[in-house]
């Protein structure tokens, strides 16, 4: 069936800023679909609130809105662009949730927009439990016995007949939001009456738990004439309990036989039939019981996902783009597979490797969190890994995890409870010296039954403490072909300890040496492990297997098990006989990606590592992209023109250089993984691209960097460097209280705390130390209530020019990654601003920057102090380009390759006349307790932008876009600190003028009162009640403005905001936030704001 | 135990063997499918090849009872990247290896399938030899250009059944093979070296089978009164069997025909059509195939190594009803006046998708068209 001709311009609905359970992968997806569509010569009409996705650049849609999810405004966009069509099941849940609401409100209905892809029915049909249950009945099909429940107590009977412990699930919620397992009845309570809350719809299923089953997935897609292929299927490593996206997962399925995947594949075409997607892709998940094999289904998202993201990136068959296609109604055997060229995209992807992905959590970010792994996703990232084998592939994968590990442990970086193991003998006689301990023993049963993020590494421990398969399968119901592979990972270490280069004397051990390493690579252990096992270097361990003819090889991911020739070069290393690439002799440049997401490090340099692509594509260069992150558009086999997945160490990252050998690397846009590879890249004789590693270094080395503050007189706040607790009080003492203390070499203000006082200073340094990883502290002069500024800029080593400065709504002392921020700066004099670039100018030219720059700055009593340079991509990148309409990282990357900004026509510091304004997401709802204030240390998972005409407005729509919506009338509760008691009536008086009521607790009442402003007294908690938690539980309150003087979940103050949290009730921590949303509510209230393309604001149209 | 693979063209490999020891020809092909390797490799279609899983993880779930498509495997021997050391599955009985260790057979794991498949697919299916004993890649290169070709060979006398018997076997429960029959017809089946699987299909479908060797004649088969014939699948060159061909021509128009994959060459060769071999054939369970007629798509089971080529189908009394979307060639026919019809995959599966099961409905449609009960 050829495409539609009946419409003409379709509406992408985006997914809003990264939260858990909402990754990047929907930039991937809504991405290709706009590429999709507009190949196909549909006007593509986008509204999306994030700036940090390739979706919301320019050039990828034709029209492009960036403005809040929210149906008034998805109204506003509709009546604007008046499309045909909207194709909702591009944009995750949040798209999904959007177009129910908005069908709901009959919007499409009223201005003729169909949806297509899948109408509003079968969104219902597959997000509502109890329609799909019925749905499944319809069908045959078997699901965990259930019942919905409305109320606690519908909750307590059903559970009683199903049999504790059973599995709450609310009906409408975000990435399983929401869900917990009960074993009785307290816990049931409490997950229910939360549930009901969370829910749209006040409901939840009250189910039989399948707890340690087996957990699959299969990715499927259908089009318009019922044609139906799937595309990958998923096996858990994790069993049924962890949610799929907190799991360890592996493609394809690894212990169905043909019979039982094919009743699985009957049971996907059934489901995704009844639900009644008509075109496009799905999501399925099983549960199978491993004792007797009976099957039942559990969820279907009828959208693609981010685990269609993951098979995408595992089989190379692009769903995203193909789902588009086929919305317009295009049937499966009329698209082209990229990859084969001569095959139809109408069949089933076969693959000769095996896929782990392998989930990113940051626990240690979230005070107080339950770091047990439920059925609610905890996770804020992935890696995925390819390799031959699933040995191959999990080493690979935990090595591509960022968390400092180079394989499944014997890297010198096992910890076993509180047993550091960093030297080969510590980690022989530890093994040997708990065989036959029964207290260590017990204590590897605990976090064997109890899902935490390091359980794959506590499989293996248990292994060495003398578990068999079996013990271990009983306790973990992991299933035991994966346990089986983890023992022969053991047993091959094992050999490793017996054989070693030094031992190997004879010829014919030395023979066996040679066999044993190479099994060892391909069993996927790492040089670092073979290093610390063998007592060698890295480098040794390179040497001596480069010196045997042992070295990676790559090979095709081609959708089809090399039954057809491919014609895209996406590869993977392993240890095999055959190499794949194929080399050009064009000139190519590699691009290091960022890994896995995580807080400190999201899709913003992903961003700009695809832009680079672009750029250097647009330069005629062949361009090299590695990566390990299966969420990105930067491992879409289109972005560059070979794709390596790859972890993102040395080891891994000098193969592929020395394979492709490109004229040089682009570290500076991938964030702070790819930097950290840098001086072994250049010692190994690696050109870097742009700004030097030693310039690098100068920026982070503290004495290098306070002379060049000198040089270029810039103040800086005093500060000093400590090793010991006793030196750190000394300069504390020298430079004053509070200051700001944190480890060196760290991202995302990591462990970075405001200490007052020596006691807590004290407390800090054991803390610090450890995340330092025996580095340094720095310890600044805290300035208090400065403001604080952000500049990026780009140089080419001659030329160089600001991209913006960005003023934070947030005082100084809170981490740049956490404030709101404001282009053009909305208070700052223009004497300020002046300094502020000529010094920031004055730096990239000590610091002979070529590439990307940023600076951060506090404004002190007038005065600027510098705080901080980084002489690489920031994550405002993205923000700063779509607000002043110039594609920083794209220039960025055509200077590092020798292109100058006169060249580039980029000459001139450009202001823009609208205002913008990022604000940060935080994923405080899914870790309830964890107190909400903002701190040095870095905790958002995303952010939006707002723009319009003035600073008002931007930041109402920022707030609106953060999903923190400000009440346009109603009741606030004010609690202030008692420094803030000062400054708050003003910001309080405005709300009262403006009509809102006040309530407060006596201090701050007291002030208000003093002040003339009508406000009334609520009870503190101790107090009994009705408190202020009764008054939000009640929905009374609809704005909660809150200064934290002191943090932690035991607080009052902290339970009060954590609530506001539970309730989706907006919550200010900070007066200057405050005062920045009373000037929003009084610019918006009664008047309504407007849309506007980002294509109007900077006169681009689309593919200029 | 050290093992080698070595083909005609003179590519060797070293691995490392299992099953049993010793030293097997025959033609080297690979699988692409994901699943099903029992199926696979009891599948008496594979008499006279050397099969490769593409997969790598290979032995996972174990051998069990009701996956097998014959009374014992029939694979010349099996390459693959890796063995399971532990079969994790409820059905499982044994482990891969000790079933090849049962039945005598050679296996070899450790070697760069991906190496391998690629060769086959650039240069075609090759004689091969697989050998634990001889460890001289040089005798081995010349011993498998010696070894005989499948080409112009009667493989088929080899699988076929010794004696008719009758079949009558429930399908595993559970499953989802949708809707059954009451029995209604008496069918002959010649075999070729049919599957189980073809035959629990034809019982749920609504037909009492009668099994017949390949070699009964028209009028053998025609004695038993048959309401249908169907034609089976099996090894080898498709041309090599005129007996069968001539069988078959002496029943068409007298009674409804359905051929299966072998069967489907035999039933081409019948009716005019030419058969030829594949460059390295399609054996897999992923392939798209369209009915001509509805425009919809299967995702097909497939093994063969020959095609009939579309071309030479009489045009005036015989048409193409289904085409492989990867290459166009012919996957299905039907005359247009006799009631008979043939696919060249694999509407059993077993292993594969379920998508083509509606052909034996279809089967069972013609023969209650041809004779109302």
């Amino acid at each position: 069936m050829p495409k539609r001709t009946d419409i003409k311009k379709i509406l992408i609905i985006g997914s809003g800023p990264i939260v858990i359970g909402q990754g990047c992968e929907f930039d991937y997806s809504g991405t290709q679909a706009c590429k999709a569509l507009r190949e196909e010569g549909y006007e593509v009409v986008l509204i999306n609130s994030n700036p940090a996705t390739i979706m919301t650049d320019p050039e990828t849609a034709n029209r492009t809105y960036i403005e809040p999810l929210t149906v008034e405004f998805l109204e506003k966009v509709i009546a604007k662009e008046k499309p045909d069509a909207c194709l909702p099941t591009m944009g995750g849940q949040t798209a999904l949730n959007l177009t129910v609401e908005a069908y709901e409100k009959g919007v499409f209905q009223k201005h003729n927009v169909q949806l297509i892809g899948a109408k509003c029915e079968a969104i219902k049909k597959a997000e509502n439990r109890e329609q799909f249950k019925k749905a499944m009945q319809k069908i045959g099909l078997d699901l965990p016995v259930s019942g919905f429940a409305y109320t606690v107590e519908d909750a307590v009977t059903l559970a009683e007949e199903i049999k504790y412990p059973v599995i709450v699930r609310p009906s409408y919620t975000l990435g399983g939001f929401g869900s917990g397992i009960c074993y009785n009845r307290e816990e049931l309570e409490r997950t229910a009456a939360a549930g009901i809350e969370y829910s749209m719809i006040n409901e939840v299923l009250i189910e039989e738990s399948v707890l340690g089953w087996k957990e699959f997935e299969l990715e499927v897609m259908r089009d318009i004439n019922d044609n139906f292929v799937v595309i990958c299927s998923i096996e858990n490593l994790d069993p049924m309990g962890v949610h799929t996206g907190d799991s360890i997962t592996v493609a394809p399925a690894q212990t169905l036989t043909d019979k039982e995947y094919q009743r699985m594949r009957d049971a996907g075409r059934k489901v995704i039939s009844e639900i009644g997607v008509e075109t496009g892709g799905s999501n399925i998940q099983f549960a199978i019981n491993p004792k007797d094999g009976r099957m039942v289904v559990i969820e279907m998202n009828p959208r693609v996902s981010r685990s269609s993201a993951l098979a995408s990136k595992a089989t190379g068959f692009p769903i995203a783009k193909f789902a588009a296609k086929l919305a317009v109604g295009y049937t499966l055997n009329e698209i082209s597979n990229d990859i084969t060229k001569y095959t139809p995209a109408s069949f089933e992807p076969s693959i000769d490797y095996c896929v782990v992905k392998i989930p990113r959590f940051t626990f240690e970010k979230f005070e107080g969190v339950d770091s047990k792994l439920t059925s609610q996703m905890k996770s804020v990232g992935e890696a995925m890994s390819i390799g031959r084998t699933f040995k191959e592939s999990l080493q690979k994968g935990l090595r591509s995890l960022e968390i400092k590990r180079f394989g499944l442990g014997a890297d010198g970086k096992d910890k076993v409870f509180e047993n550091a193991l960093k030297t080969v003998n510590e980690y022989k006689s530890f093994w040997a010296s708990v065989k036959e301990n029964k207290d260590f023993q017990t204590q590897i049963k605990e976090r064997l039954r109890v899902p935490k993020e390091d359980r794959i590494f506590y499989l293996k421990y248990a292994l060495q403490a003398g578990f068999s398969v079996q013990q271990i399968y009983e306790i973990s119901f992991v299933d035991p072909w994966f346990l089986e592979q983890i023992r022969q990972i053991v047993e091959l270490e094992n050999q490793l300890l017996q054989l070693t280069p030094q031992s190997a004397k004879t010829a014919e051990s030395k023979r066996d040496l040679v066999a044993l390493l190479k099994k060892a690579k391909q069993y996927g252990f790492s040089d670092r492990q073979l290093a610390f096992l063998w007592e060698l270097k890295e480098g040794e361990i390179r040497s001596l297997r480069k010196s045997l003819q042992i070295e990676a090889v790559f090979k095709l991911v081609d959708t089809c098990a090399a039954e057809f020739k491919a014609y895209t070069p996406y590869f993977y290393s392993t240890y095999e006989e055959e190499d794949e690439t194929i080399a050009s002799d064009k000139e190519k440049v590699m691009i290091l990606g960022g890994g896995p997401n995580r807080i400190g490090q999201g899709i913003e340099f992903d961003y700009c590592c695809v832009h680079a692509a672009f750029a250097l594509k647009e330069l005629g260069y062949e361009t090299i992209m590695v990566n390990s992150n299966p969420e990105t558009v930067s491992t879409d086999y289109d972005t560059s023109d070979k794709l390596f997945f790859e972890p993102l160490t040395l080891e891994d990252v000098l193969n592929i250089y020395e394979r492709e050998k490109p004229i040089g690397v682009i570290l500076q846009l991938g964030g702070q993984t790819p930097l950290n590879l840098a001086r072994g890249l250049v010692e190994n004789g690696v050109p870097v691209l742009g700004t030097s590693a030693d310039a690098i270094d100068a920026a982070e080395d503290r004495d290098k960097f306070k002379k060049l503050l000198e040089k270029i007189k810039l103040r800086q706040p005093a500060n000093g460097i400590a090793r010991s607790l006793e030196e750190a009080a000394k300069i504390a003492d020298q430079i004053g209280y509070p200051v700001v203390i944190r480890p060196s070499y760290v991202l995302g203000g990591r462990a970075m705390e405001i200490v007052y006082d020596y006691d807590f200073l004290k407390k800090y340094m054991t803390h610090a130390v450890e995340a330092s990883d025996d580095h340094p502290v720095l310890i600044d002069k805290f300035l208090e209530n400065a403001t604080e500024v952000d500049v990026d800029l780009i140089s080419d080593g001659k030329t160089s020019v600001v991209g913006a400065v960005m003023e934070h709504v947030e005082e100084a002392g809170i981490h740049s990654g956490d404030s709101a921020s404001v282009i053009p700066p909305y208070s700052l004099s223009q004497t300020i601003l002046d300094e502020i670039i000529v010094k920031t100018k004055q730096i990239a030219k000590e610091l002979n920057v070529i590439g990307l720059m940023n600076v951060q700055y506090a404004i002190f009593k007038n005065e600027v102090f510098c705080l901080e340079v980084n002489p690489r991509a920031s994550r405002t990148v993205p923000f700063v380009s779509k607000s002043i309409g110039v594609p920083m990282a794209k220039l960025a990357a055509k200077v590092m390759t020798g292109r100058t900004l006169q060249e580039l026509n980029f000459t001139e510091e450009k202001v823009p006349e609208h205002v913008s304004v990022k604000e940060s997401v935080f994923p405080f709802i899914k870790f309830p307790g964890v107190d909400i204030i903002l701190s040095p240390e870095m905790r958002s998972t995303g952010e939006v932008m707002g723009i319009d005409v003035d600073f008002s407005r931007a930041f109402y729509k920022s707030q609106d876009a953060a999903m923190s919506h400000l009440p346009l009338e109603g009741k606030i509760f004010i609690s202030v600190n008692r420094f803030d008691k000062a400054k708050v009536a003003p910001i309080a008086k405005k709300f009262h003028e403006m009509g809102y009521s006040i309530v407060s607790t006596d201090g701050t009442g007291a002030v208000l009162k003093e002040n003339g402003i009508p406000v009334e007294i609520v009870k503190k908690l101790a107090e009994g009640s009705p408190n202020i938690m009764d008054l939000i539980r009640n929905d009374e309150v609809k704005l909660v403005i809150n200064t934290p003087s002191g943090k932690g979940p035991a607080l009052d103050e902290c339970k009060i905001r954590s609530l506001a949290v539970s309730y989706t009730i907006p919550c200010i921590t900070t007066l200057n936030a405050a005062q920045a949303a009373a000037k929003g509510l009084e610019a918006v209230r009664g008047k309504g704001l407007d849309v506007k393309a980002i294509q109007d604001y900077h006169g681009t149209a689309a593919g200029v | 135990m050290k093992a080698y693979l070595a083909l005609e063209d003179g590519l060797v490999f070293e691995g490392e063997g299992f099953g049993v020891s010793g030293e097997i020809y025959g033609e080297v092909v690979f699988n692409t499918s994901l699943t099903g390797y029992q199926e696979i490799i009891t599948d008496p279609s594979y008499k006279g090849q050397i099969v490769t899983m593409t997969y790598p993880h290979i032995g996972n779930y174990g051998i069990n009872p009701d996956d097998e498509e014959s009374f014992h495997p029939w694979v010349e021997g099996l390459i693959i990247k890796e063995l399971s050391p532990v079969v994790s599955n409820y059905r499982s009985v044994m482990s891969l290896d000790d079933y090849f260790k049962k039945y005598n057979k050679i296996g070899i794991q450790g070697i760069d399938t991906r190496k391998l498949v690629k060769h086959l697919r650039d240069h075609g299916a090759k004689k091969g030899i697989l050998s634990t004993v001889d460890h001289d890649r040089e005798s081995l290169v010349k011993k498998a250009q010696a070894s005989p070709s499948i080409v112009g060979v009667d493989l088929v006398k080899d699988v076929t059944c010794k004696e008719p018997y009758v079949f009558d076997k429930e399908l595993l429960p559970g499953f989802e093979w949708g809707e059954g029959r009451q029995k209604a017809y008496d069918i002959v089946a010649i075999d070729s070296g049919i599957k189980f699987n073809i035959l629990r299909k034809l019982n749920q479908h609504g037909f009492r089978v009668k099994v017949v060797p390949a070699q009964t004649s028209a009028q053998e088969v025609l004695k038993a009164n048959p309401q249908g014939v169907f034609l089976s699948n099996g090894p080898g060159d498709p041309a090599a069997v005129p007996y069968l061909v001539k069988t078959v021509q002496e029943l068409i128009g007298k009674v409804p025909i359905f051929g299966i994959c072998f069967g489907h060459q035999i039933l081409g060769q019948a009716l005019g059509a030419t058969t030829s071999k594949l460059k390295f054939g399609h054996r897999g369970g992923n392939h798209p195939v369209m009915d001509l007629a509805t425009q919809k798509i299967e995702i097909t089971s497939q093994n063969h190594g020959f095609v009939v080529d579309i071309d030479t189908l009489p045009k005036e009394e015989v048409e193409a009803t289904h085409v492989n979307l990867n290459d166009q060639t012919l996957e299905g026919l039907k005359h247009k006046k006799h009631p008979l019809f043939s696919v060249q995959y694999h509407p059993e599966n077993s292993p594969g998708p379920h998508d083509s099961d509606y052909l034996f409905s279809r089967f069972y449609e013609l023969v209650q068209n041809n004779c109302p009960v």
